[in-house]
C-alpha cells in the first residue's frame, strides 16, 4: 500500500497539520510535547503502519491547526524524520521536515542528577551541541547528554 | 566584566584574563585599601570549604569591605527547606557581590539568572571553580613571566579533577604543550583531547613520571583519590605512582615551578616543601590578590 493511500485510510483532512513519518513508539511523546490533548479540534491518529524506513510508523492530522516551526522543532528530538505537511482545502501547500532546534528548553531531563534542574525547580535549558546526533551541553551544569540517555520530561 | 557575574572560566576571554592577571599584580604590590569600604558581600557556603573562604574573606577584609554569610548549609535556612532561590533572592537584598559555594552543579548559573547582583562561583560541585583557574593563571604567568609557549605538565586524577580542566581550556589560549601524568583509569576525558586537536595543540600522555619532565616549566599536581577507583586493588598498586619527591626534580629547568590546588594529601612528599620549585603556598597566597582582582572589577572600582 501506498503512502498516500495510507493517509487516505486514516481519513483526509480538509485543513490543518499532518505530521508523517513519526516512529510508533514515539507517538505518545509527540502528542506530550505539542499539547494535542489540549487542542479542541478534530484530531485522528494511525499508529503501527507499516513503512519501510521506520519499520513502523505513525501519522496524525490535526484538523484547523498550524502549528509555529519553534513549537514543530520541538518534536525533532523524539522524532527525528517526521514530516510535516500543511493542508489547506485538501491540498498540500507546504511540505517541511522537523529540524532541531540551536537551543532546547524543558522537554528533556539533564542526564547528570547532581544538577541543579534535578535537584530545585529549575527548568531545564541546553545548547545542541550536535544536530546529527543530538547531543545537547546543559546550561547549568555543562554536562553533555547524548542522545542514548534522552528522558523526557513533559 | 563590570556587574557581570563569574561562574565559568568561559565567561571571561584571554582580554579578561590578562586584565584580572594585572589586577592581581597592583593588588600584590598595595594588598591593603579602602576601595571596598561601605561595600558588603555575602559569602554563602553551602558546603564548608575552609581554604577558600578564608582567602575570600581575607581579600575582602584587606580592602575595607564587610562580610556576612554562612559557612555551610546546617547553619542556614536551607535546613529549613528553604529554595536556592530564594536563599539568594533574600541575600541580594542585602549584599552587593554574592559569592557563592555549593554542592549542586550549575546552580552557581542558575543563582546569577535570580540573583539582582553579582555572583562569583566558589566551586559548584564537580563542575567549575574560575577563580582557582585565574589564580592558577597569575601564579604561572608571575612565576615564568608569561603565560604564552609553557611546557605545562599535569599529574594525578585528570579525568575529575575540575580544576585541572579548567585550567587547561584557559591556558589552551597561549599556545602551551602538555604532558598528561595519570593512572590510565584517570586519563583526561577525550572532550579535551578533542578540544586540544581541534586547537592544533601538542599534548603527551604518560602512566609515570618519566625523564621529560627536565623539560617542564609547570608540573601541577593534584590527589589521586582512593574513591575514584572501583577496584581497591587498583589504588593499591598506583597510589605510589604519582608521589613527587625531592630527587626526581634533580635535573629539571630553574625555572620549573609546582602548583597544587591544596589541600594536599600525600602527593608530593613533604620534603619538596623546602625545594625552591615548591610554589603552592605561594600559590594560595596569590589567591587573595587574585580575587581582590575580580572582586572590584565586577564591582567596577578597578
Amino acid at each position: 500500500m501506498s503512502t498516500e493511500n495510507q493517509v487516505k485510510k486514516v481519513s483526509a483532512l480538509r485543513n490543518g497539520t499532518v505530521i508523517d513519518h513519526i516512529s510508533a513508539k514515539d507517538l505518545f511523546n509527540v502528542i506530550s510535547i505539542l499539547k494535542l490533548d489540549k487542542i479542541e479540534t478534530q484530531i485522528t491518529f494511525g499508529t503501527n503502519l507499516g513503512s519501510n524506513k521506520l519499520g513502523k510508523k505513525a501519522i496524525i492530522k490535526i484538523s484547523e491547526v498550524f502549528f509555529k516551526d519553534e513549537d514543530i522543532n520541538k518534536i525533532a528530538l523524539v522524532s527525528p524524520h517526521a514530516k510535516l505537511n500543511r493542508i489547506k482545502d485538501f491540498k498540500v501547500v507546504e511540505k517541511r521536515e522537523v529540524e532541531v532546534p540551536d537551543t532546547i528548553t524543558g522537554i528533556v531531563k539533564c542526564v547528570n542528577p547532581k544538577c541543579i534542574t534535578n535537584n530545585e525547580k529549575v527548568r531545564t535549558k541546553f545548547t545542541v551541541i550536535d544536530k546529527d546526533n543530538v547531543s545537547l551541553k546543559c546550561h547549568y551544569c555543562e554536562k553533555n547528554t547524548n542522545h542514548e540517555d534522552l528522558i523526557y520530561n513533559l | 566584566m563590570k556587574n557581570k557575574s563569574l561562574v565559568s572560566i568561559d565567561d571571561y576571554s584571554k582580554e579578561d584574563y590578562l586584565k584580572i592577571i594585572d589586577l592581581a599584580e597592583e593588588f600584590e604590590k598595595n594588598p591593603v585599601s579602602d576601595i571596598l569600604k561601605g561595600k558588603v558581600i555575602s559569602t554563602l557556603f553551602f558546603e564548608p570549604s575552609t581554604r577558600t573562604r578564608l582567602s575570600f574573606e581575607s581579600a575582602v577584609n584587606k580592602l575595607g569591605g564587610r562580610i556576612i554569610g554562612f559557612t555551610d548549609a546546617a547553619s542556614s535556612s536551607v535546613k529549613k527547606g528553604e529554595s536556592l532561590k530564594d536563599t539568594i533572592l533574600t541575600v541580594a537584598n542585602y549584599s552587593d557581590l554574592i559569592v557563592m559555594r555549593h554542592p549542586i552543579e550549575g546552580s552557581a548559573r542558575y543563582a546569577s539568572e535570580v540573583s539582582g547582583v553579582p555572583v562569583v562561583n566558589a566551586g559548584d560541585g564537580a563542575n567549575q571553580h574560575p577563580t582557582q583557574t585565574l589564580l592558577d593563571l597569575y601564579s604561572i604567568k608571575k612565576t615564568q613571566g608569561t603565560l604564552e609557549n609553557l611546557n605545562i605538565f599535569l599529574v594525578g586524577d585528570l579525568k575529575y579533577g575540575r580544576t585541572v580542566h579548567s585550567l587547561l581550556m584557559a591556558m589552551s589560549m597561549f599556545n602551551p604543550t602538555f604532558n598528561f601524568i595519570s593512572p590510565k583509569t584517570l586519563r583526561i576525558p577525550d572532550e579535551y583531547k578533542i578540544y586540544l586537536d581541534s586547537k592544533g595543540i601538542k599534548y603527551y600522555e604518560h602512566d609515570d613520571f618519566t625523564d621529560y619532565i627536565s623539560e617542564g616549566d609547570i608540573m601541577y599536581m593534584t590527589r589521586v583519590q582512593r574513591e575514584r577507583f572501583a577496584d581497591p586493588i587498583e589504588y593499591e598498586k598506583v597510589k605510589n605512582s604519582y608521589i613527587l619527591k625531592n630527587h626526581m626534580l634533580e635535573g629539571t629547568k630553574d625555572n620549573l615551578r609546582i602548583l597544587h590546588p591544596l589541600p594536599r594529601v600525600n602527593e608530593i612528599d613533604d620534603e619538596v616543601d623546602d625545594n625552591e620549585k615548591a610554589y603552592y603556598f605561594t600559590q594560595a597566597l596569590n589567591g587573595v590578590f587574585t580575587r581582590q582582582a575580580i572582586i572590584t572589577s565586577i564591582l567596577g572600582l578597578k
